[in-house]
């Protein structure tokens, strides 16, 4: 197994789905951080089977209902003095604002400049979204 | 200061707050000239970013019958949104002049986005093929007033059930009622989507049949919702050419209904009701057209805050 140093005061983002961690990492703008970052893929997990997980070693502000969006199953774990001080359970959110565009060609978000593209959760269980403007079905599984 | 109340989605409205509306609706019918003057002073605005001169003239007409005044353009053409205004801009301008708006545009959502900036009540007109609540409005006014009551109806819906959105939404908005039942008739193409059926249909438990001819079903039917049938709707010539008979209603099929039928139809037709049904008593159709306009009267009252 690679090993790899825990970290003293930072960010763990826990439990993400195989394959995502590095869209997670580039969102995040961690390939451009000048401090001490980790990706690791495919690491083995109990829960998942295999997980992605990033570790960051410094406190950045974390955009969760982001996070939550791409995976619900992501856990944020919050470390002082190398010790998790918060765990945080994401989930997907309510509502997303200006993260995925509506892809109806007759939506009033096609022609409008300033308009902002905004999803409305309306099944938890199957992750389906609406378009608030249209009601354009979104499903988060693809 | 109470929140500005407006009206983009047919079920914006509770079933009691539809009943409140339609009595009022039914008030002005009783007694119009009560009516006349209480809007004096107060101005709709109705911005038509595409041309529909039958739903404009009804709320222009609505608005004048209740002594209050009219501005607005019926194309974009002739209005500052040709020179690039967003919508924000145009709204809050307008708003800043009316007391109320009438907004259709061809994009979907449009009204509800201009509901955000609207510093006063604005009403859906019709956006696209999404929704057209005064529509519904006319639909459920009209078949109150014609069968006494919302409950225990079987309603046929008759022609295109997949790209109709008056029918859509009068199937939400009847599903709130008791004991209502639905016969679709439509060709396999034209079928009412399976999102109404699944979500509104069979979680409501509602009963419904699906069926390809009006003539077998017409005898069940309390009220008959007629909407067109376009050829290019069809895949092929020779079902088109089979099938189209079929959602005509003349006198022949009307032989075999109910004499309480009522006939209902969004307007405009092509053929789709033969002009030998008009003067049957059970066309209800261009009476739907003038309680549609009170039923807007009451809209503008009610969302005024005047009555």
């Amino acid at each position: 197994m690679l090993y790899i140093d825990s970290i003293v005061r930072g960010i763990v983002i826990d439990h993400i789905k195989p394959g995502y961690g590095f869209s997670i990492f580039k969102y995040l703008g961690l390939d451009k951080a000048d401090f001490t970052v980790a990706l690791i893929m495919n690491a083995p997990s109990r829960k998942y089977g295999r997980k992605d997980l990033i570790k960051i070693e410094n406190n950045i502000d974390l955009d969760l209902t982001m996070l939550g969006f791409i995976d619900p199953n992501i856990t944020v774990n919050i470390i002082e003095d190398e010790k998790i001080v918060e765990k945080i359970n994401l989930s997907l959110p309510e509502k997303v604002e200006g993260i995925i565009q509506c892809k109806n060609p007759r939506c009033i978000t096609s022609t409008e400049r300033s308009i902002i593209h905004r999803f409305i959760l309306i099944d938890k269980d199957k992750g389906i979204y609406k378009c608030e403007y249209c009601d354009q079905i979104y499903s988060w599984e693809g | 200061m109470t929140e500005i109340r407006h009206l983009l989605d047919p079920q914006d409205f509770s079933v009691e707050e539809l009943e409140k509306l339609f009595s009022l609706a039914e008030k002005i019918i009783e007694g119009e000239e009560k009516f006349r003057n209480v809007c004096d002073g107060k101005i709709l605005a109705t911005l038509f970013y595409e041309p529909s001169t039958r739903t404009r003239f009804s709320f222009e007409a609505a608005m004048l019958r209740l002594g209050g005044r009219v501005i607005g353009f019926s194309e974009p053409g002739s209005s500052s949104v040709m020179k690039g205004e967003s919508i924000p801009d145009t709204i809050r301008t307008v708003g800043s002049y009316v007391d109320i708006i009438a907004m259709r545009h061809p994009k979907e959502g449009a009204p509800r986005y201009a509901s955000y900036y609207s510093p006063v009540p604005l009403i859906n007109a019709g956006d696209g093929g999404h929704q057209h609540p005064t529509q519904t409005l006319t639909d459920l006014f009209t078949i109150r007033q014609t069968k006494g009551q919302f409950s225990n109806l079987t309603i046929g819906l008759c022609g295109d059930l997949k790209f109709g959105r008056t029918v859509h939404s009068l199937i939400k908005a009847m599903s709130r009622y008791e004991n209502i039942k639905f016969i679709l008739i439509s060709p396999d193409e034209l079928k009412v989507p399976d999102y109404i059926k699944t979500e509104i249909l069979d979680r409501n438990s509602i009963e419904y049949l699906e069926v390809e001819r009006l003539e077998e079903v017409i005898h069940y039917l309390d009220i008959l919702y007629m909407t067109r049938v376009q050829k290019e709707r069809f895949f092929n010539e020779a079902d088109y050419i089979r099938l189209k008979d079929s959602y005509i209603l003349d006198k022949e099929k009307l032989k075999l209904a109910k004499k309480d039928l009522a006939i209902l139809h969004p307007l405009p037709r092509v053929n789709e009701i033969s002009y030998e049904v008009d003067n049957d008593p059970r066309a209800k159709y261009f009476q739907q057209v003038k309680y549609g306009m009170y039923a807007r009267m009451a809209l503008i009252l009610k969302l005024l805050g005047v009555m």
